[in-house]
């Protein structure tokens, strides 16, 4: 499985840190009803995901890549700091 | 049929042609008591116990494929209850126990063999870990026995002792630990249930799940709907799906962990051993190949096939701890869907919706907790109230932060 990092290029998937669903969003801390959801409540949906990694053995940026948890294919990946910024 | 030497002598003398089926391939009636969803290894074993403990007839077992097929068919075949806290000891423990008589009990060879588990520790703050283990598996009932350097060169004077960055210091082992035949743990299972009145139903798959006030009544299936008074879920990697069904949300992500077979060997390897610095485990088929893995691929995954990067690093560990198995060819790997949950221990539980009922999160140990998993499911499904073993492995312990977190690792389904 190879990740094309929008810094790096195409690397290999093994250069990176996996952090799973990006689709969740931190709420505040004082609802612990949310917080609970966030922790640990996950879709875990099959075909198409949105997770984080982080190029560790890179540009150690976050990535969000979109991939297909079905068959592995890797459908796109931008900066995940880019997209909070937007 | 009962299985004996008299059965045995019996068909032989006859030309082996009276041998039955060993169990029915049912079709799906419109209505049962109990349906139990996932015909893997942990669904049929709570099948058998439901009719066998609890004297329940009217039980199904749906299987939206074959049976054999699933994780049951794809572990490595380890059995232990080496763990660290008593939530997980105390359940598998009752699993190995049951192990233990299984054969006796479901008249089924199973090829049980307690061949012992042995964890190499390379590290003074790995033994302290370890003999720190090995006291609350002893407090909790288990077995286990801290060796020292020359202790695990007498049983294994093969692995590599002075290798330069991870001599081996010792290691923990549990003698009543070992392997199993997996796929004939399920077909004993099915064949147990099926003589007792279980339909085993397969290639029927669960499509939805009707809930009438709050209640669960009954499923829709690619065979039809089934009315059902309690649904019991054993789905493994397929637990969010299904219980997607019922509008539920689990503490679970579906990961992928590949399993290895080299070519057959003289026998080698007499027990199971694994590798304390990396993740690879390894023992020998009584066919001869030597069966082994390591760690999870470590992202979400329902493809049942992982990637190169684990076979490399498995084969890594491998060649670390035992180079004489450098020169073996690998014969086969394969993955199978590991249902991970938040904090690395399985839930066994009620849930929202009346008469549903979840068994899952077993992560990468499914295999070992079969029976007892069956066992404490299937006290859950007749009685309604958790099985004493299992009484600390609820779903609602993440809300009230009473999780059963082993490693310490925290929310990080693949780090556990």
């Amino acid at each position: 499985m190879r990740i094309p990092c929008p810094y790096c290029g195409s690397r290999d998937a093994s250069e990176f840190s996996y952090s799973g669903d990006a689709t969740l969003t931190r709420p505040a801390p004082d609802s612990t009803d949310a917080m609970f959801d966030y922790v640990y409540l996950r879709d875990n949906p099959v075909g198409v995901h949105q997770e984080h990694w982080y190029h560790t053995a890179g540009c150690h940026a976050w990535v969000k890549v979109t991939r297909n948890v079905s068959t592995h294919e890797v459908i796109d990946a931008v900066l995940a700091h880019d997209e909070a910024e937007s | 049929m009962r299985y004996s030497l008299t059965s045995l002598l019996k068909q032989t003398l006859t030309g082996h042609k009276g041998w039955t089926p060993q169990w029915r391939d049912a079709a799906p009636k419109a209505e049962y008591d109990i349906i139990i969803v996932g015909g893997g290894g942990h669904g049929l074993a709570t099948a058998y116990y439901l009719a066998k403990e609890y004297g329940l007839k009217n039980i199904a077992v749906l299987e939206k494929s074959w049976i054999g097929s699933g994780n049951i068919g794809r572990n490595t075949t380890i059995i232990r209850s080496n763990y660290l806290l008593s939530e997980n000891i105390s359940l598998y423990e009752l699993s190995l126990q049951l192990w233990e008589g299984l054969e006796q009990d479901f008249n089924y060879n199973a090829m049980v063999s307690q061949r012992g588990v042995l964890n190499l520790y390379h590290s003074d703050g790995q033994r302290d870990a370890y003999a720190r283990r090995g006291n609350m598996m002893r407090l909790n009932g288990a077995d286990s026995e801290l060796l020292d350097r020359e202790g695990v060169r007498k049983l294994y004077p093969f692995l590599n002792f002075d290798a330069a960055r991870f001599p081996i210091q010792g290691g923990l082992l549990q003698k009543r630990g070992g392997t199993v035949r997996h796929d004939a743990v399920a077909w004993g299972y099915a064949r147990g249930a099926s003589d007792r009145g279980v339909d085993v139903i397969q290639n029927c798959e669960v499509t939805g799940i009707d809930i009438v006030d709050g209640r669960a009544v009954g499923v829709q299936t690619s065979r039809g709907a089934i009315r059902a008074k309690k649904i019991g879920i054993a789905v493994a990697g397929s637990s969010s799906r299904v219980a997607a069904l019922a509008g539920m949300r689990l503490p679970i992500e579906s990961h992928v962990l590949q399993a290895f077979v080299s070519e057959g060997l003289k026998p080698i390897i007499p027990g199971v051993i694994t590798f304390g610095a990396g993740h690879f485990y390894i023992s020998q088929s009584d066919k001869g190949g030597l069966v082994f893995g390591g760690d999870i691929d470590g992202y979400n995954s329902y493809a049942q096939r992982g990637n190169l990067p684990v076979v490399e690093d498995v084969c890594e560990g491998g060649m670390a701890l035992m180079p004489a198995i450098g020169r073996a060819r690998m014969l086969r790997n394969w993955g199978g869907l590991v249902d991970m949950s938040m904090d690395g221990s399985p839930i066994i539980d009620r849930t929202h919706v009346k008469g549903l009922y979840l068994n899952a999160g077993w992560c990468y140990g499914g295999f070992k907790a079969t029976p007892g998993s069956g066992f404490v499911f299937a006290h859950l499904l007749a009685k309604d109230e958790p099985h004493p073993a299992a009484n600390r492995l609820l779903l609602g312990r993440f809300r009230s932060g009473h999780i059963v977190d082993e490693k310490g690792q925290g929310a990080q389904p693949n780090l556990h």
